[in-house]
Order: C-alpha cells, then sequence, then structure tokens
C-alpha cells in the first residue's frame, strides 16, 4: 500500500484527534446525551476495528468472506466461558487465550476455505460462519439462542495492582480507541512489510505472484489467520462493553454489515472501512432518531454511496486529496 | 423409521427442494447470464407472497390472486433492472453486493410500512384442502401433491424453453460467452431485462404458492436467498441443472436434518454444503 497524501494524512490524524478528545468535549457539546454518545462512540470503534480486519481480507488479499462474524462472535464467547461466575478473570490470562483459541480456529477455516475462490469462497465462509452460528444458537452449551451474560468485567491488574477499570466507561473508551489506532498502525505496518507486499499482490493478480515463485496458499492462510484473530479481539471487547453475548455476533447478518462497511469505506484504503464504520452506525442512529422506517433511508444512502462512488468513501477522499496534492506540488 | 413414514419425509423433502428450485433458478441464471449477484433476489420472493395475500382481501380465488401478483413483480423486477442493475454490468461483484444490499432494506422497510411486521397465513384453496390417507395415522396433504407438480412442470416448461427454443438459445450463449452474443447482434439490453423479470417472476411465484403451507412474515425473504445461494453454489454458479440438483440435496438434506436431528437440523445444510464445496471447489456442474 503506498502513502497516503500527506493532506489527507493531516485530515485523519485531526479526526483521530478530535475523537481522543471526545470524552473532554461532549459533556459541553452533548449535554444531554454524553454518556449516551460515548457509549455509542466505544461501540463504533470496536465495529471499525472488525471492519478494517475484514478490509485485509477483502481490500487487500481479495478473499471476501462472508462470514466473518464467527470470529468476532468467538471472541465474545470465549470471555463469557473463561470468567467464572460471579468474579473478575484476569485478563492477562484471558485475552491471550482468546486470542490463541480465535486465531486457531482461523486457521482451520481458513485452510479449508482459500480452496476455493471467487463466489464459492464467499459461500463457504458463509457456510462455516453459519455452521458457528447454529453450534452456540442450537446447542444449550453457552446459553444457548439465549446467549451468556458475564457478570463481572475482566481485571487488569499488575503485581495485584488494578491498572485499568473497564466497568468504567470513559477507561473502556480509551481501550477502544487505542484499540483502533493500535490496529491501524499495525495493518499498516504489516501491510507495508514484504509479507504485505505479497498478500496485495495475491489480492490483485494471484497468477502472477504464483510465477513469481511464491506460494499464495500460505500468505492468504497467514492473512486470513490475522484477520480472524483481531476479528476475535474486536468481538472480546465488544463483549467487555456489553456485559452479554449472543449468537446474533456470529450470523451471517453480522458479517455483511461488516462486509456493508469495508465496500462501503472504500477497500482496500484500511482507513476507509474505518470510516465506513462510522457512516454507517452514525447514519443508523440519526435516520433511527428521525423515522421509525429508517431502513428505507438508510437503503436509498447505501444505493446512493454505491452510485456515485464506485470507489467508497476511502476512494474518494484519496482522489479528492492526490489531485490537490498535485497540485500543490505544481505538477 | 416407519416406511411411509420416511416416504412422507421424502416426498416433503422433494416438495421443499423443487420449490427451492424455482427460486434458485432464477438467481444462478441472472447470475449466469449477467454476471449479477443478487441479494435481492429474496425479496421478490417475499413480494410474491405479501402481493397475494395483499391481493385475496380483493378477489377470492387465489388463482387469481397469484395470476394478478406475477406481472406486478416481473414490472418491479424489469425496473429494477432498468433504473439500478444496468448500471452496474461493467462494476466490480462487491458493488452489486452492496447495491442490492440497499435494495433489501428498502424492501423489507417497505414491506413493513404496506402491510406491517405480522405474521400472516394464507388459506389452502378448496378443493386443495383434504389428505390423502396413507395408514391410521398417517397421511398427506394434497395442496403438497400439487405444489410438487405446478413445480415439476415448470421446471420441465423451463428445460424445453431453455433447449428448444431462440431465447433459451441466447440464454445459453450468454451464460457462456456474454461478449460474444452481444457481438452477434442480440438486443442484449432486453435480453437481460427479460431475464431479470423471468427470474423476479420465478421468485415471486414460489413464494405466491408457498405462501398457504409456510407462513408470511418479515425477514422471509432473507432466510430463502441465503438457502438459494448455497442450492446455486452446491450446483456451480450457472448452472441450471446443477441448481436442480443442488436444490433436491437441500430440500431432502433439510428436510431429514429436522427429522433425524432436530437440534441441528440448520447445521446439516450448511454442512452438506462446506462438504461439496471441500470434494469440489467449483460446485457440483460449474
Amino acid at each position: 500500500m503506498s502513502r497516503l497524501p500527506r493532506s489527507l494524512a493531516v485530515v485523519l490524524t485531526l479526526s483521530v484527534v478530535l475523537l481522543a478528545l471526545y470524552p473532554v468535549f461532549g459533556q459541553v457539546v452533548f449535554p444531554n446525551k454524553h454518556a449516551f454518545l460515548m457509549q455509542k462512540l466505544t461501540g463504533i470503534m470496536i465495529m471499525a476495528v472488525m471492519a478494517m480486519s475484514l478490509d485485509l481480507l477483502v481490500g487487500v488479499a481479495g478473499l471476501v468472506s462472508l462470514g466473518h462474524a464467527a470470529f468476532f462472535g468467538l471472541g465474545g464467547y470465549m470471555l463469557a466461558m473463561l470468567s467464572p461466575e460471579y468474579a473478575a478473570a484476569n485478563l492477562w490470562l484471558v485475552l491471550p487465550a482468546t486470542l490463541i483459541a480465535v486465531a486457531f480456529a482461523a486457521a482451520i477455516v481458513g485452510y479449508l476455505s482459500i480452496r476455493t475462490s471467487g463466489i464459492y469462497f464467499i459461500m463457504v465462509t458463509l457456510a462455516f460462519g453459519q455452521m458457528g452460528f447454529y453450534f452456540f444458537n442450537d446447542s444449550k452449551f453457552a446459553g444457548g439462542s439465549d446467549g451468556a451474560y458475564i457478570m463481572v468485567k475482566p481485571a487488569v491488574e499488575i503485581l495485584g495492582v488494578s491498572v485499568l477499570n473497564l466497568g468504567d466507561k470513559r477507561t473502556l473508551y480509551y481501550v477502544g480507541f487505542g484499540t483502533l489506532v493500535g490496529v491501524y498502525l499495525l495493518l499498516r505496518v504489516l501491510l507495508a512489510s514484504p509479507f504485505g507486499r505479497v498478500v496485495s499482490a495475491i489480492g490483485v493478480n494471484e497468477n502472477r505472484v504464483r510465477g513469481l515463485g511464491f506460494d499464495p496458499v500460505v500468505y492468504k492462510l497467514v492473512a486470513f489467520t490475522i484477520g480472524g484473530t483481531i476479528a476475535g479481539l474486536a468481538g472480546f471487547l465488544a463483549a467487555i462493553q456489553y456485559g452479554f453475548v449472543n449468537p446474533a455476533t456470529l450470523s451471517w447478518h453480522h458479517s455483511g454489515e461488516a462486509l456493508v462497511m469495508v465496500i462501503l469505506g472504500g477497500m482496500g484504503t484500511l482507513f476507509g472501512p474505518a470510516i465506513g464504520a462510522f457512516v454507517f452506525e452514525l447514519a443508523r442512529m440519526g435516520f433511527e432518531a428521525m423515522t421509525d422506517h429508517w431502513l428505507l433511508p438508510m437503503g436509498a444512502m447505501i444505493i446512493a454511496i454505491v452510485l456515485v462512488l464506485p470507489k467508497g468513501i476511502g476512494g474518494f477522499l484519496l482522489q479528492v486529496f492526490s489531485a490537490r496534492s498535485k497540485v500543490e506540488d505544481g505538477q | 423409521m416407519d416406511i411411509w413414514f420416511f416416504l412422507i419425509q421424502v416426498m416433503n423433502g422433494v416438495q421443499y427442494g423443487l420449490l427451492l428450485f424455482l427460486v434458485a433458478s432464477g438467481l444462478t441464471l441472472i447470475f449466469g447470464i449477467m454476471g449479477i449477484i443478487n441479494l435481492a433476489h429474496g425479496s421478490f420472493y417475499m413480494l410474491g407472497a405479501y402481493l397475494t395475500f395483499w391481493l385475496l382481501q380483493t378477489v377470492d380465488s387465489l388463482f387469481l390472486a397469484i395470476l394478478l401478483a406475477l406481472p406486478i413483480s416481473a414490472a418491479v423486477g424489469y425496473l429494477i433492472e432498468a433504473l439500478l442493475v444496468r448500471v452496474l454490468y461493467r462494476r466490480d461483484h462487491l458493488d452489486q453486493v452492496l447495491l442490492t444490499y440497499g435494495l433489501i432494506l428498502i424492501f423489507n422497510e417497505a414491506q413493513r410500512m404496506l402491510w406491517g411486521g405480522d405474521v400472516h397465513g394464507i388459506k389452502v384453496p378448496g378443493g386443495l384442502d383434504w389428505s390423502i390417507r396413507l395408514t391410521e395415522t398417517l397421511s398427506y396433504p394434497v395442496y403438497r401433491i400439487a405444489l410438487s407438480a405446478v413445480c415439476a412442470a415448470l421446471a420441465g416448461g423451463m428445460y424445453l424453453v431453455i433447449q428448444r427454443t431462440r431465447f433459451g438459445m441466447w440464454i445459453r450463449a450468454g451464460a457462456s460467452n456474454r461478449d460474444m452474443v452481444a457481438a452477434l447482434g442480440i438486443n442484449v439490453k432486453l435480453l437481460f431485462g427479460a431475464v431479470f423479470a423471468v427470474g423476479a417472476v420465478l421468485a415471486a411465484l414460489s413464494g405466491a404458492i408457498a405462501a398457504p403451507i409456510n407462513s408470511i412474515g418479515p425477514g422471509m425473504g432473507d432466510s430463502i436467498l441465503i438457502i438459494c445461494f448455497v442450492v446455486v453454489v452446491i450446483g456451480g454458479v450457472g448452472s441450471i441443472k446443477g441448481a436442480f440438483l443442488g436444490a433436491l440435496l437441500i430440500g431432502l438434506a433439510d428436510t431429514f436434518g429436522k427429522v433425524l436431528a432436530p437440534d441441528f437440523a440448520s447445521f446439516s445444510v450448511y454442512g452438506v454444503m462446506a462438504v461439496v464445496l471441500l470434494v469440489k471447489p467449483r460446485g457440483l456442474f460449474a
């Protein structure tokens, strides 16, 4: 992935700073809704993490997955199952355990799925996602279709001293914020590495990559596993936030929403899908507040964006800002 | 398992499979010929069912209601193709996915605004509302047999149209090489519009004739859509023959899954699909 145009980088950094300062100025700007909005934004940032992890598969490696929510849901269920019923779990134990379990599941699903390609890949991942959904939905294990509660949020302690209180809304906001920024930077570094370049090349032309002597299967599998694991991290955080997990978090509806965020935001741009998550969730919130029939304007907005912005919001921003920076450079 | 009980399940499975085929055939044709992934296909199924339910409040014959619902569905299908889908032929598949996803939202909301969130039922029409007695305790409803017969007749008719007529020839040619068909001077715009409208009608018809045995409710389009994608992909995208076999396979897997392992019924359908695709990564007849 090439570097962002400087002016776009500035705009994005400013937006991130604004997001970082929200808990400070939110009380003043939205006195009535501050607590609600902070909670909402925390949820959106977690969804943005999921959208970026899906972009690694869809936009970069060309692996269109419709089962990505399975890993998100599994991350949440791992926390629910590993937490003692009436006591706090130790984050330093449950987080790595969750990530390892999700990575393992993603590696298995990925290994089986990447034998197929194109629409067949979409459908195989859908099948595995739905199998995960029905596994948690139909079996009595972990609450069945009712889902499961996480009564006490995990404790974050160093040498017996609590360093983060995840029950605090503002702390959780910054955990979500930190994860969003951290995952974005991590993925940027990954994509700039030799590994990332091969993965991007596979998304463009897999045969040539094979011709150059790389084995695409290995690269796709590693990318799939990384993407799945990050989605698991997002699901883990969402489960901490809501204190609840249910099978719907694994369902294809959820996978589909994440995919819509990615396409809407602009595939392969990484910052685009994060913006897509914000646009999708904020539009839903706005339309819901305006009318009972919010799906109508939501659908119309999505159709309009497809027709007007073929490369998504991220692609549009790149176009606008790269044209501007060329003018600035006197080209 | 009792032999009669087993037979009833086979008949149910075949009946469900034939119905799935009617919906899925449109989906696979639209993808095979036009290269469009149409997520809104399930919405036509819902449209057919709701239109029939709505028309039945004015006319009192199910047959007449269905007959009136079909041209309306065809018109809606053609309009959507002409206004929205046409823009996307040269675009990425994912743009089509996104646009038709937007359409699903609009269809679902329009359904809720026009007909509300309740679940409705349609009475089985007089003359078909009796059952054939098989044993002391088991019987089989005639409407299900009639339904299977209608679906089978339509499948046969479709086979004849595709194999024996000029229109069918264009369809087969379009499925194997779209650009060549256009180069031969066939009006591709009209052909695509017609295929889309026919697909919409087939889906709407399925929704309408299945209404008396299933219920009509919000979200019915979404669930049939996913199952139909499973069918299409198992058969091999674009293949009518594959869709037929895939539909029967899924119909039987779903029915027997529900009988043998009720807790994991839905699991069985996706399990079948996963196995098929792992053995044949491009479906049975790609």
